[in-house]
C-alpha cells in the first residue's frame, strides 16, 4: 500500500477519516503481571475516507474489520500509529468526545443496542447526553425517526418491534447525534430479508444526505453498492478499490476469503459452459441486453 | 423415521393484556430423510415452533409425534425426546464453556452415561463429522477457535448426541462467505452420513433453495405456504408481501423473464446458467 500514501496527501483536504500506520493488537496480562501479545488484530494500515463518501469494508471473520471500525471513533485506540478524524487524534482524551458526537456507530445485534423501554426515550438517549436543549431534543428525535420511517412506532415498547425495526430504531439513535459520519459494523447479519432491504435503503439515504458512511458487511450485493470496496485480510488492507474492479478479479476475491455477487457468478458459470459472454456484464440490466441481443 | 405435527397451538402470556398467538393450528409432516427449510420473518413464530419440536415449549392444544411416539401427552420422557431431537440455537457458538473442544463436546453424551472408550470414540466422531480436525482441536480451548470453527465446534456437541432429527436455527448467520460454504458443506455431510432428518431455518433464501427439499412459509403463527423450493418461490409476489424473498438468482431471472423469452423457473446460479445456456443455442 505504499502508492496509497502520496494520493493521501492530494486528497487531504477531502479527507474526513485519516488512518495512519494503525496497528491495534489484542494484549493478555500474565501471572508475572506481563503484557503478552495475543493477537496483532490490525495490522500497519493507512487510509482516508473522503468527506460524504460510501465505503464498505469485507474480509473473512478475524480479518480486523469489525477490530479497525472500532477504532475509527476511539472505542479501541491504536496500539501503534494514529487515526485522525477531521484532524483531531482519537489518542487525545479532550477530543474523544467530540469525535464520537461526529462518527456514529450501528452494531449487528438489535437487541444490545436498545437502552430504553419507549422507541422515542431511546432515540433521545444520545442527545439528552450530550446536554441538547429539550426542544432540539424533540427536534433531532422527530426528525431521525422520520428518517428510518418509523415516527409512527415513537410512543411503542421497544421489545415490541422486529429485527428490521429495532435496526432502524439503532441507527434513528445515531442519527439523533447529528453525525457526520456513520459506522455501520455488519447491520444486517441478523435480519430478515424485507429488514435487510430496509436498512440498506436507509443507509443510501443517509449517504445522498451528505453522512459519510462506512459500511463492515459480508454480503458481496451490499459492498457492490458502495464507492469503493475495501478488503481485509489477516489485519492488512488487502485491496482498496471500486466495486466493479474488485469483482472483475476473481483471483483477489478467492485470496480473501469472499465470493462473487450473484449476476457475476451466474456470467461466470454461463462463460463456464462455453457460452461466449462478455465479461463487461455486472448488471442484470446488462445481462438482459446481452440476452436480447 | 419422520416428525408430525398436528394443530399445534401456542399462546403467550394466556389471559394477560399481552396475549399472543403465536402458533395458530400448526400441521405439517416431514419424512424420513429429507431436509426441510423454515422460512418466516422474525417473529413470525418460527422459534416457537422449532422449541415444541423438541419439548422445549408445551402446546396449548395439539401434538408433535417424532417417529410415531407423540411426545406431547406426557407419556414421553423428555430427556428421551432431546436426544433424539438436536436443536442448535442461533449464534451456538456463545453456549460454548469448557475448557477445551473436546470436554465441550463430551458433555451431552456424558449425561447420557457413555464413559471411557465409548465417548471417546462417539467425541472424535462428532468432530471429525462438523469438518474439524481431532487432534488438533481437541485440547484446544474452544475460545481460541475461529468464528466457523467456534460455530461447527458446538454443533459437534449437539451432533454427539447422535439425534434422528437435527434442527438448525439460522446456522449461517454472520458468518464469511468462505465459512458460510463450509457449514452448507457440513450439513450436507451430516445428513448424507447420519441419514437424519435435517430442519433448517434461515433468512438465506439461495441457501434454503439450494440445500432443502421440502419449505414451509411461516407467518403470523400459520403455514402460509408449503411445498419443494419450486413450488414456494414461484409466490414471489405472496413471499414479499409477508417480508420474505426470492433467492437472489431467481431475482434476477425473472426480471430477464419479463424482458426476453427465456422462461426459466431457476433457482441456483446452475441452473439459470444452463436455461441461458439453452436459450442462447436455441435462438443461433
Amino acid at each position: 500500500m505504499r502508492q496509497r500514501s502520496t494520493l493521501v496527501r492530494c486528497t487531504e483536504i477531502n479527507s474526513f477519516i485519516e488512518v495512519r500506520n494503525l496497528i491495534i493488537d489484542y494484549t493478555r496480562i500474565d501471572e508475572e503481571g506481563h503484557s503478552v501479545l495475543v493477537k496483532r488484530a490490525v495490522n500497519d494500515v493507512s487510509f482516508t475516507i473522503e468527506k460524504g463518501s460510501f465505503v464498505s469494508v469485507v474480509g473473512m471473520n478475524g480479518s480486523g474489520k469489525s477490530t479497525m471500525a472500532k477504532a475509527l471513533n476511539g472505542l479501541l485506540l491504536p496500539s501503534e500509529g494514529e487515526v485522525l478524524v477531521d484532524g483531531m487524534s482519537t489518542r487525545n482524551e479532550d477530543d474523544l468526545w467530540n469525535i464520537r458526537s461526529r462518527v456514529g456507530m450501528v452494531f449487528q445485534n438489535p437487541d444490545n443496542q436498545i437502552v430504553s423501554s419507549i422507541v422515542e426515550d431511546d432515540v433521545a438517549f444520545g442527545p439528552e447526553n450530550i446536554g441538547v436543549p429539550p426542544e432540539e431534543i424533540r427536534r433531532r428525535v422527530d426528525d431521525a425517526l422520520r428518517r428510518v420511517d418509523m415516527y409512527d412506532c415513537k410512543d411503542k415498547g421497544a421489545h415490541m418491534l422486529s429485527g428490521g425495526q429495532k435496526q432502524r430504531i439503532a441507527i434513528a439513535g445515531t442519527v439523533a447525534m447529528r453525525p457526520e459520519c456513520i459506522v455501520f459494523d455488519e447491520p444486517t447479519a441478523m435480519l430478515d430479508p424485507s429488514g435487510r432491504r430496509q436498512v440498506m435503503d436507509i443507509i443510501r439515504e443517509l449517504n445522498n444526505d451528505g453522512i459519510t458512511c462506512i459500511l463492515i458487511t459480508h454480503f458481496m450485493e451490499e459492498a457492490a453498492q458502495a464507492d469503493r470496496v475495501i478488503v481485509m485480510k489477516d489485519g492488512k488492507i488487502y485491496s482498496d478499490s471500486t466495486p466493479d474492479e474488485l469483482f472483475a478479479d476473481r483471483a483477489l476475491i478467492e485470496g480473501a476469503g469472499l465470493e462473487m455477487p450473484p449476476i457475476i457468478d451466474l456470467r461466470e458459470k454461463v462463460a463456464a459452459l462455453g457460452v461466449d459472454i462478455p465479461e463487461s456484464i455486472v448488471t442484470t440490466e446488462q445481462l438482459e441486453a446481452f440476452l436480447r441481443g | 423415521m419422520s416428525i408430525k405435527v398436528s394443530d399445534l397451538r401456542y399462546v403467550y402470556n394466556p389471559g394477560m393484556p399481552g396475549e399472543t398467538v403465536a402458533l395458530d393450528d400448526v400441521s405439517f409432516e416431514i419424512c424420513d430423510g429429507q431436509i426441510c427449510g423454515i422460512i418466516g420473518h422474525t417473529g413470525s413464530g418460527k422459534s416457537t415452533l422449532l422449541q415444541h419440536l423438541n419439548g422445549l415449549l408445551k402446546p396449548v392444544s395439539g401434538d408433535v409425534y417424532v417417529d410415531g411416539q407423540c411426545i406431547t401427552d406426557g407419556s414421553t420422557k423428555l430427556v428421551e425426546v432431546r436426544r433424539k431431537v438436536g436443536l442448535v440455537f442461533q449464534y451456538p457458538e456463545y453456549q460454548l464453556f469448557e475448557e477445551t473442544v473436546a470436554k465441550d463436546v463430551a458433555f451431552g453424551p456424558k449425561n447420557l452415561g457413555l464413559k471411557d472408550e465409548e465417548l471417546d470414540a462417539t467425541v472424535r466422531e462428532a468432530i471429525e463429522l462438523v469438518g474439524l480436525d481431532y487432534e488438533q482441536v481437541k485440547d484446544a480451548s474452544p475460545f481460541e477457535l475461529s468464528g466457523g470453527m467456534k460455530r461447527r465446534a458446538a454443533i459437534a456437541g449437539v451432533i454427539a448426541m447422535k439425534p434422528s432429527v437435527l434442527i438448525l436455527d439460522e446456522p449461517t448467520a454472520g458468518l464469511d462467505p468462505k465459512a458460510h460454504r463450509e457449514i452448507l458443506a457440513m450439513i450436507r455431510r451430516i445428513h448424507e452420513e447420519m441419514g437424519c432428518i435435517i430442519i433448517f431455518v434461515s433468512h438465506n433464501m439461495g441457501d434454503i433453495a439450494s440445500m432443502c427439499d421440502k419449505v414451509l412459509v411461516i407467518n403470523k403463527g400459520k403455514i402460509e405456504l408449503e411445498g419443494t423450493p419450486q413450488e414456494v418461490y414461484s409466490e414471489k409476489a405472496k413471499l414479499e408481501e409477508i417480508g420474505l424473498d426470492v433467492p437472489p438468482i431467481r431475482e434476477i431471472i425473472n426480471k430477464i423473464n419479463a424482458a426476453t423469452e427465456l422462461n426459466s423457473d431457476a433457482l441456483t446460479a446452475e441452473e439459470a446458467a444452463e436455461d441461458i445456456k439453452n436459450y442462447i443455442q436455441c435462438r443461433k
